[in-house]
């Protein structure tokens, strides 16, 4: 499995950005080969309309299974996922990406 | 922590100057968050130091290059907002007009046309008064307010009330109901609606209610100046029974409103009477209510 | 010098509140007593003045604003419009293209950049415009469908309705919404003069100076009415005086005003200051 994490930084350690639209970083983890990859989000930032729609567009092309994050993604972006129905878990605040990942594994997030 | 919004849908009711009176209220456990950034007024009575700031980039604005313009006015074809004009047969684009789409720079053919980074405000972190800390800011003339700014204040006031393990954020919201609103609205735990018994009041405050509705957050009202007009203010109580909106307080109106501000002073400072009892039991009902 | 018709004064503050639509259903009304006049209330977000008024419903329409509908069957995947959309308001998820309305800002880049013209531009409702009458005054209100966020596309093609169909009314009154961003400079950037109301307060002032800003922006003659005169202190009697800039008329804080607004009724009639002030204005 795949699975997608709103990031402020690119490492296990950071803290889950609650934010979907504007979050800093895109940390994937792929189960399979145990890779930990990221994709910087912070181009988006300029942008004073469509943050949500725009990162929702780079969630699609990294294709995970998952996405982990805090608050949830806004109207918008909540519509663009659905599209492409993507299985989405909030309330993350305050975690590291390693804990976020233990918490989904051990079915402590909530799905929306 | 909680966040607490307050906003007015009609502009005039007193929401700055209660806002304010929380805030001193709160005091130190507080961490004001000043998002009505179209018309900011908090600084004129929380006595902020301007410790940080920031230019605040929003969006972009066209320019053309006059070196290599050549005059071809492709652009001026596609723009739909009437953006550039000719003046003393120059190509110029007027920045308040240009909406930052871009179009223009696409179809220029020699490539003359770029697209800025927009300039479109300031903002800031203070220390106030009460000990505590605000954020504010102030958007430029002309600059979309698109809610980017807001989103920037509250976010920034949210990290600084986490870090320093802050109880509330306190939001001076924006009025009226479009994209700030909605901005000032995300996240927040807890409404605080003030209003007027007028007309309008009742008007105002019934069309921003149905945003608030729609984003599902428990709501309060003060109904400010309650006795100018005893039978428009049952007409509200009545419209906040009907909704499930906690009648938070009356206030009646009093010129130590006005006295307090002349004087760069929040009402619970300077009034020694009902208006500071009665807000200062608001503030409690309202962070019982959010608590719970 | 041409004699344009009609005269169009737009009534603009920094601060909310201030007692904008006091004034300009007042001052309209005033008109009225003498010769026709329209009355157009471009707060799209929070449109009240039509609260002081109760005339006959001439006329009612839908305002829509364009936006791209995606037709699959013409579309060819090229990519180019979501690279072309400024406002993430078109993305290309795979084998669909989706649109948002609420963030796009209608440019027509997409659709005419389309090479397959898969991208027709399509009407949206934004907001309703109501047109009444009671006898001398037309009222004009525009108002945003809630959830809507651009108030923009809307003051502009009400006074665009207003243009087109009281062309030769001798004056048009535009109530504008508070603050200074890009509705109020929408709603007063072709007025003949701008009105702007402001209260003697600290946030009156403040606010006062903002707007002040913006008219130069925008090169607006403009003069003031401070409302409530009497409560807070004289500052921006000084600022005023500092600036160069023409105080039109001082409306005493009276709370009997004050009840008759919160009532929902005009006042001028009550209070013959508030005559004299709204005739001098007129005839500057």
């Amino acid at each position: 499995m795949k699975i997608a994490f709103t990031s402020e930084g690119t490492s296990w350690d950071s803290l889950i950005d609650p934010r979907f639209g504007r979050t800093e970083n895109i940390v994937l983890y792929n189960e399979e080969s145990k890779e930990l990859t990221s994709v910087d989000n912070s181009a988006v930032k300029n942008d004073a309309h469509g943050a949500g729609t725009a990162t929702a567009q780079k969630i699609f092309e990294l294709k995970p299974d998952v996405l982990i994050t805090g608050n949830g993604p806004g109207e918008n972006a909540a519509k663009a996922l659905k599209h492409i129905n993507m299985r989405i878990f909030v309330d993350a605040h305050n975690l590291t990406v390693q804990q976020a990942y233990n918490n989904f594994k051990s079915g402590n997030l909530k799905e929306v | 922590m909680k966040e607490i919004v307050v906003i007015s849908g009609k502009g005039g009711t007193g929401k700055t100057s209660i806002t304010a009176s929380f805030a001193v209220l709160g005091s130190v456990d507080v961490v004001v968050a000043d998002c009505d950034v179209d018309a900011a007024d908090m600084h004129l009575l929380m006595q902020p130091d301007y410790d940080f700031a920031e230019d605040f980039y929003s969006g972009e604005v066209a320019y053309i290059d006059q070196n290599n313009c050549i005059s071809c006015g492709k652009c001026v074809d596609v723009c739909r907002f009437d953006a550039i004009s000719v003046k003393n047969k120059l190509f110029v684009v007027d920045p308040i007009s240009c909406e930052g789409c871009g179009y223009c720079a696409r179809v220029c053919p020699t490539k003359t046309i770029v697209n800025k980074n927009r300039l479109a405000g300031k903002w800031y972190i203070s220390n106030i008064k009460t000990g505590s800390i605000m954020v504010h800011a102030r958007l430029g003339i002309g600059a979309d307010n698109s809610g980017k700014l807001v989103a920037k204040v509250k976010n920034e006031a949210k990290e600084i009330a986490m870090e320093g393990r802050k109880g509330f954020i306190l939001v001076d919201g924006s009025p009226g109901i479009g994209c700030p609103v909605v901005s000032s609205l995300s996240g927040a735990n807890f409404v605080v609606l003030v209003t007027e018994p007028s007309v309008s009041g009742l008007h105002d405050l019934k069309r921003v209610y149905e945003l608030v509705k729609k984003i599902n957050i428990k709501a309060g009202c003060i109904i400010n100046k309650a006795d100018v007009n005893p039978e428009k203010c049952a007409e509200i109580v009545q419209f906040l029974i009907e909704n499930d909106i906690v009648h938070l307080t009356d206030l009646p109106y009093d010129e130590n409103f006005t006295r307090a501000m002349v004087l760069g002073q929040t009402m619970v400072e300077y009034d020694h009477g009902i208006l500071k009892e009665l807000l200062t039991e608001s503030w409690e009902k309202i962070k019982q209510l959010v608590i719970n | 010098m041409t004699d344009r018709k009609p005269l169009k004064i737009a009534i603009a503050s920094g601060k909310g509140g201030t007692g904008k639509t006091t004034l300009s259903t007042n001052l309209a009304a005033f008109i009225a007593e003498q010769q026709e006049v329209v009355l157009v209330d471009l707060d799209v977000e929070e449109p009240n003045s039509g609260l002081f008024f109760k005339g006959e419903l001439i006329h009612e329409e839908a305002i829509f604003k364009m936006i791209p509908q995606w037709d699959e069957s013409k579309c060819t995947l090229c990519g180019i419009c979501p690279k072309v959309c400024n406002y993430h308001a078109v993305i290309q998820l795979g084998p669909s293209i989706l649109v948002f309305p609420e963030l796009c800002h209608s440019c027509y880049a997409c659709s005419e950049l389309c090479p397959a013209d898969a991208l027709p531009m399509i009407p949206k409702k934004t907001g309703t415009l109501r047109d009444f009458q009671i006898g001398n005054l037309h009222f004009v209100e525009s108002r945003l469908d809630i959830g809507e966020e651009q108030a923009v596309p809307l003051i502009s093609k009400t006074k665009k309705y207003v243009a087109d169909k009281y062309g030769d009314v001798g004056i048009a009154i535009f109530d504008s919404p508070p603050g200074t961003s890009c509705p109020v400079m929408e709603a007063t950037k072709d007025a003949d003069f701008v009105i702007l109301v402001t209260e003697p307060t600290p946030f009156g002032l403040h606010d006062l100076s903002l707007a002040v800003e913006t008219m130069r922006a925008l090169n607006r003659p403009f003069g003031v009415v401070v409302n409530r005169y009497g409560i807070g202190n004289y500052e921006v009697i000084t600022y005023c005086r500092e600036e160069n800039i023409l105080v039109l008329a001082k409306i005493s804080n009276n709370r009997k005003i004050a009840e008759l607004y919160s009532s929902g009724k005009l006042m001028y009639q009550d209070f013959p200051e508030v005559k004299k002030s709204l005739s001098n204005i007129l005839d500057y």
